[in-house]
């Protein structure tokens, strides 16, 4: 008889069913991306979960460890699919295959696996392929109702598993295009008043946001994760948008433009939350939350790339651990 | 009897499924005498008492067996008359599956009482005299903690007492021997609590219990009603798992929160369980020192789930099978299944902290889930009744960095299982801190050992290097002392002296050993005629092995000079 100790009496919260439960929070965006954006995106997904897979499984090997427990966790599925979104739509296969091998296995297995890797792994996949391949990363499809032609699951296909060919209906991102824009003099009135830009962010991708952001209500409905994060971050990255547009309206983009466009909802429900790589105690993620909103800011409006999602998560993950230990909760009965 | 008063949260804590009405069904039954009672030593915190009984002695019921071994300790009293037949080690309820010094009386059937002290009025006894009372009932906190209950009854010194509060939040799943304890002997609870008022000089006393037992409350009111007793309140405090730690009831009730390191008292409280207030009433006003108790016996793995009063030392195999018996494959807990521990012997005897015996079926309480890593998500610190940061505790007790498990308050922890109960990653934390608490003590040990060592070795340091001094310091004395004096005489004289001492040293040192004084004629004759036997050897071997003699020759002492 083995001796199990107290408490013998579990909840009902499993890690697998947490993982399982960020995977449906986000299958309406990848609804509606694949009905905007061609489809493309169902192959990416199945791609990049592939490769995830098998990646995972390879180093668990290598490490010997036990394989299907892990893969069963389905942390390795919740990277892929996060790298997919925040991929191009036409992305080529080998485009997500390096970028989705490169998170788990350098930035997640060889840390040590799920709960070890200081920087969230599909992030830095992702910085690795916008640094290596920045004309693949650029070039995005643009959405449905901009397009000459439609584009078929079957071109979307060859797209991705050929060599590109649907150059032609490709463009730079909303943020893209914003930046290039005004740093060549254009006013934003004028460039916003452009097909490629909607209601709130850019044309298509304000939808995708818009489901994404309804995936992350839901999760928080779910106490799959917390508000703290999310809206310090949402919050913090209005305000200073805000602020700015208001000194000058000429230069800087509305707030609202600021949240539906590229990677912020995205940033903040479901790549800031990731609890490996970020800050535990409340105090501790309403900071990493604000800082990852100012830097975003930041690095869209005077940095070297047009969106900074990505950069802004990663650099606060390097804080996380200081921001926890002095934002150490009260202990009972300590003053 | 206000239902209004203001109450505070404190943070954390569970909602749990009681599963308390499994027991709660029928009347507290009393369980008959077990023909054997095995009696622990050691019930209670502190050292184990020291036995005053021998193995054959005749011992009447209530009669005392061992008494408390220094301040923090407890006395042990018969729990029915019979026979002592064994002071030997016993497996006891233990955690660890310890054995311990145990008492083991045959019981005689006759259930004969020794004979008792009642003191029906206690207000004409001070609360020395009345903790003397309760120390020597050998009552302990019934709750499950099993701290010597007088130590708890000293009106405040510091800081004047200002709650008594009786804790009868029983917050832990499927235990309900309090509960039933105030729904059938409300009037119990209420005169130990005014014994114990009494003796702690307490301004106001509340009865805090959790709101999933109302029977309890309304008898309890009931009872004071009927008392006429209108200086103790009961309290219905909410239903969420720790409530029935003392800290936690204490800050739902007054708002205080008992210092890190303190104790209640610090904060004007003291608090009591209810069980315990009833067996103060039981040993001051009838003089009944402690040798019964209720058990919940629940699960479903007993046939009969039930609370029985039973004699402490009633071994758990004997008990169960006077409450109906079990059904099924289940795993025997003693105390919740939240802060209890796995019994693997239905043999061990019931003991003063023993409030229920868990028989968990596999649909109850399934085997744990293969542990997975932890992914920092914080859902541990959220429901932590200490506030503390589990993950954080867990982390540096699996790298064995001890110091940083203190930074982060490990000894804060209460063991209360909320973070293990949430953790998705199903990780034992709760072992892991117990582990850390371990280490840390013994290392405390080690090094109390090894900074007592090191005094030793300094102090003979320094006494060698002292006397070393004093040696130099008096021939220094002696030697200014001869110079001084600058008379040949004396100095040769003094020299002359010395020569002789040493030559009377030596002679006696030749003078055989000293067992060899007081000798009787007969053993004086023996040793003679070895003596001789030997010189005759020795001059035999003389001639043949010079070298020998030679080196006998050059042993000191028997060298003259």
């Amino acid at each position: 008889m083995s001796t199990i100790t107290s408490p013998h009496l579990h909840g009902p919260a499993v890690l697998n069913k947490v993982m399982l439960q960020v995977m449906l929070a986000l299958l309406p965006a990848l609804g509606v991306h694949a009905w905007l954006f061609g489809g493309g995106i169902l192959f990416t997904v199945a791609i990049a979960t592939s490769v995830a897979l098998l990646s995972e499984a390879l180093v668990l090997w290598l490490r010997a460890r036990p394989i299907v427990p892990t893969l069963l966790d389905g942390s390795a599925v919740v990277t892929a699919l996060l790298l997919a979104l925040a991929l191009p739509p036409l992305a080529p296969w080998w485009l997500t295959s390096v970028g989705v091998a490169f998170a788990i296995i350098f930035a997640k297995q060889l840390y040590g696996g799920l709960g070890f890797n200081p920087f969230n792994p599909a992030m830095v996949g992702y910085v690795v392929l916008l640094i290596s391949f920045p004309r693949e990363m650029t070039s995005w499809l643009s959405p449905a109702e901009l397009r000459e032609g439609s584009v078929t699951l079957a071109m979307s296909a060859g797209a991705i598993l050929g060599d590109g060919g649907l150059d032609t209906l490709s463009g730079a991102t909303p943020l893209d295009t914003l930046k290039t824009r005004l740093n060549m003099g254009v006013a934003l009135e004028q460039i916003m008043a452009t097909q490629l830009f909607g209601h709130l962010g850019g044309r298509g991708w304000e939808l995708v946001n818009g489901m994404i952001l309804l995936g992350g209500l839901w999760l928080l409905f779910k106490r799959v994760i917390s508000w703290h994060v999310p809206v310090a971050m949402l919050g913090t990255l209005f305000v200073t948008a805000g602020l700015f547009h208001l000194i000058n309206p000429g230069a800087y983009a509305s707030p609202l433009f600021h949240l539906f466009a590229g990677g912020a909802m995205l940033g903040a429900f479901f790549i800031a939350t990731d609890p490996v790589s970020g800050a535990t105690s409340n105090r501790g993620r309403l900071l990493f939350g604000a800082g990852a909103g100012v830097l975003v800011f930041v690095i869209r409006s005077w940095g070297g790339y047009p969106d900074g999602v990505a950069f802004a998560v990663l650099l606060m993950n390097m804080v996380a651990p200081t921001l926890d230990y002095y934002t150490r909760p009260r202990v009972f009965g300590q003053v | 009897m206000s239902g209004n008063r203001t109450l505070w949260r404190f943070h954390g804590g569970l909602h749990l499924e009681g599963h308390k009405a499994l027991s709660t069904g029928q009347p507290i039954r009393t369980a008959a005498t077990p023909p054997q009672l095995v009696l622990p030593l050691q019930q209670h915190i502190g050292l184990p008492a020291k036995p005053l009984v021998a193995v054959g002695e005749r011992v009447l019921k209530g009669q005392l067996l061992a008494h408390p071994e220094g301040h923090v300790s407890a006395a042990i009293h018969a729990s029915s008359s019979g026979t002592v037949v064994a002071i030997e080690e016993r497996a006891v309820p233990h955690p660890s599956g310890l054995t311990a010094p145990c008492i083991v009386i045959d019981t005689d059937g006759t259930d004969e009482w020794c004979a008792l002290t009642p003191h029906p009025d206690y207000k004409l006894l001070d609360h020395g005299e009345l903790r003397n009372l309760i120390r020597d009932a050998g009552i302990v906190g019934l709750g499950g903690a099993g701290f010597p209950s007088f130590i708890k009854l000293n009106p405040g010194g510091r800081t004047a007492i200002e709650t008594l509060i009786l804790n009868g939040a029983e917050c832990e799943p499927y235990i309900s021997c309090d509960d039933m304890l105030m729904r059938e002997r409300p009037q119990e609870v209420v005169k130990g609590a005014r014994i114990m008022r009494h003796a702690l000089q307490a301004r106001y006393c509340l009865i805090g219990i959790e709101d999933n037992k109302p029977e309890a409350a309304a008898a309890l009111r009931r009872a004071l009603d009927e008392m006429g007793e209108r200086e103790i309140e009961v309290v219905l405090v909410p239903t969420r798992y720790p409530t029935g730690g003392e800290r936690q009831l204490i800050k739902v009730l007054t708002g205080k929160e008992v210092p890190s390191q303190g104790l209640p008292l610090d904060v004007g409280v003291v608090c009591h369980n209810v069980t315990t207030a009833a067996a103060v009433h039981r040993a001051v006003e009838r003089g009944e020192p402690l040798i019964s108790r209720i058990v919940t016996i629940t699960g479903q793995g007993a046939r009969q789930p039930q609370n029985i009063e039973t004699r402490i030392g009633t071994p758990i195999d004997w008990l169960l099978e006077q409450a109906g018996g079990t059904q099924g494959r289940y795993r025997l807990l003693m105390g919740g299944p939240m802060m209890g521990f796995a019994l693997h012997d239905t043999r061990l005897p019931t003991i003063k902290t023993s409030n229920c015996l868990l028989l968990a079926s596999e649909a109850e309480l399934p085997p744990p889930a293969p542990a997975m890593p932890c992914i920092r998500c914080g859902e541990c610190a959220r429901v932590c009744p200490a506030q503390l940061l589990p993950q954080q505790l867990y982390w540096h007790s699996r790298a064995k960095e001890f110091d940083k498990v203190q930074d982060y308050s490990l000894f804060d922890c209460i063991e209360c299982g909320c973070c293990a109960y949430v953790c998705p990653s199903r990780l034992p934390l709760v072992q892991f801190y117990r582990y850390a608490k371990t280490e840390i003590w013994s290392q405390e040990r080690e090094r109390q050992a090894a900074d007592l060592a090191r005094e030793r070795h300094a102090f003979r340091e320094f006494r060698k290097e002292r006397e070393k001094a004093e040696k130099a310091a008096r021939h220094k004395a002696k030697a200014q002392a001869v110079q001084q004096d600058g008379n040949e005489e004396t100095k040769k004289a003094a020299i002359q002296a010395a020569m002789e001492r040493a030559k009377a040293k030596r002679e006696n040192a030749e003078v055989a050993p000293k067992n060899t004084d007081n000798l009787t004629p007969e053993q004086q004759r023996k040793v003679d005629e070895i003596e001789a036997r030997r010189a005759d050897t020795r001059a035999a071997e003389g001639d043949r092995q010079p070298a020998v003699e030679g080196a006998n020759h050059a042993r000191p002492g028997t060298e003259d000079t």
